[in-house]
């Protein structure tokens, strides 16, 4: 589980200091999957970099499993829009790296098995001996997700990993997607700027309001299923977007204001 | 068989050129070498050929990897910090400014005799910069990103520098060791024709010019092409073997 309690966030340059977050609180219980949508420039990727405790907050508290987030921890997973494979390794090779860095006990053969069984999820087996640069931008972003996922992480943080691709691409993204949280077990935060990735992927949406960032309306999906695309064109569906339209408006409208 | 016989035809026409110039403005061989000197002038010294040949070649090479591991080391340490990099930039480029040939006299005057050290010293410190350049560059302009997907696993400084920002900068590395390689080779020839009583392909060549002899000195100058083409493929094959993947990347 995540959780953000009162965080405040800014980054300090030589003229100016520049408030981020202000008092954001939300949790993400075990296994769950929430999302975060905002106004662009919100502040929202340093949501991902306080959980991954790649930075500190200035104020308030991270917490992961209950345990204050004060370095970096190998539970975690990471995916940004930009897929960063390593042009060097092949396929297979790029999937394995986090097991070179996080300790474990398992073979050679295991580690391969383990990534095989990844790729064969998404549908990469096919190209795990390929070089990244041989692969189109949605099959990279696949390696990068099977790259976050195979030293079986708790928490698994996603900073607009679809935002890149093309609109068919994403959507066969989101259902590779719930294709792997049912065959893993990790909590999972989602940064998007979609609002039907975030209703289609998520058990709860939370929007954040214009910089400085905090909690300014959040809403459980409450779906069935997760398996196919056309959840997203029902009335409950519609209505939810509808609901996070206004929101973000509203955002973005009260962000105006203030400048 | 297109792809050698033009340039093999364009070196005969050039050839064809020289001889015909000398016989046509009957220069002796104080004055001028034709190409049908040469072949004599190599097997007249062709003891020495070898012997300072190899001379030249060992100390070109040591003296390349001399600079390999401090340009690296250096490239590195600026690559790392903000500071070390601000510090030392200026001192780089003013070192760099000044030709190198005028060091060469003073090396030999300061380490007088020395004519291996002299000569290794020469080739490392004219070739060592644009290897920490390139390096310093590669890792400063590493993308976050690549650095927060091990960092974020809680890899080390080490770890991430070894996985991810070494291999990446490798072929700026190989773009910088080919400029190198030739630079290195210029240093080792400025040290043997300055420094007195040298061996080497550099001293060789100083030999022919007090004797006037201009065919020993066209061997020479055919021994140098034919030894810096060898060192600068040495490096290519250094490339191919080692950054092979950016090849395919830019096609």
């Amino acid at each position: 589980m995540i959780e953000f309690d009162g965080v405040y966030h800014k980054f300090s340059t030589k003229t100016s200091e520049l408030q981020v977050l202000k008092n954001l609180s939300f949790y993400v219980p075990k296994s769950g999957f929430s999302a975060i949508i905002g106004p662009s420039g919100c502040g929202k990727s340093t949501v991902t970099k306080l959980v991954a405790g790649l930075i500190k907050p200035y104020n308030g508290r991270v917490l992961l499993n209950g345990e204050m987030v004060q370095t970096p921890r190998s539970n975690i997973g990471m995916a940004f829009q930009n897929p960063v494979l390593l042009e060097w390794r092949n396929i297979l090779q790029n999937v394995m790296l986090p097991l070179e860095i996080v300790k474990n006990n398992l073979t050679d053969l295991q580690k391969k098995e383990r990534a095989r069984e990844l790729l064969n999820l998404v549908g990469l087996i096919e190209y795990e001996n390929n070089r990244p640069s041989e692969l189109s931008g949605g099959m990279r972003q696949r390696a990068s997700l099977c790259r976050s996922l195979i030293h079986q992480p708790e928490v698994l943080i996603l900073d607009e990993p679809f935002g890149a691709l093309d609109a068919f691409t994403r959507e066969d993204l989101w259902l590779t997607m719930s294709r792997l949280r049912e065959t893993g077990s990790f909590t999972c935060l989602i940064i998007t700027h979609d609002i039907r990735e975030a209703i289609f992927l998520a058990d709860e949406v939370i929007v954040l309001s214009g910089r400085p960032a905090t909690n300014q309306f959040s809403i459980k999906t409450e779906k069935e299923n997760n398996d196919n695309l056309d959840q997203l064109y029902t009335p409950h569906s519609t209505k939810l977007l509808n609901i996070l339209r206004e929101q973000i408006k509203l955002a973005r409208k009260n962000e105006m204001v203030e400048r | 068989m297109r792809r050698f016989l033009v340039p093999l035809i364009a070196m005969l026409i050039f050839v064809m050129l020289w001889e015909w110039l000398v016989w046509f403005n009957e220069w002796p061989n104080y004055k001028m070498a034709s190409p049908s000197d040469l072949g004599p002038a190599f097997w007249k010294y062709r003891i020495l050929f070898f012997s300072f040949g190899w001379d030249t070649l060992w100390r070109t090479v040591v003296g390349l990897l001399l600079s390999i591991f401090f340009g690296v080391f250096l490239g590195m340490i600026m690559g790392f910090s903000k500071i070390i990099q601000e510090g030392l930039y200026p001192l780089l480029i003013g070192f760099n400014a000044i030709p190198k040939a005028t060091i060469v006299p003073i090396l030999a005057l300061i380490f007088v005799g020395q004519h291996d050290f002299n000569t290794v010293l020469i080739a490392f410190l004219i070739s060592f910069f644009p290897i920490a350049v390139s390096v310093s560059i590669g890792l400063s302009t590493l993308e976050p990103e690549y650095r927060d997907i091990l960092r974020a696993l809680g890899a080390s400084k080490f770890t991430i520098f070894w996985k991810i920002a070494l291999p990446k900068t490798l072929p700026e590395f190989f773009g910088a060791l080919k400029v190198a390689v030739t630079l290195a080779f210029i240093g080792t020839n400025l040290m043997e024709i300055v420094s007195p009583h040298g061996r080497g392909l550099g001293a060789l060549f100083d030999s022919g010019k007090t004797n006037s002899d201009y065919p020993l000195m066209f061997a020479v100058l055919i021994a140098l092409a034919i030894l810096g083409i060898l060192l600068y493929y040495m490096v290519v094959f250094l490339e191919r073997t080692f950054a092979g993947w950016a090849d395919q990347l830019s096609r």
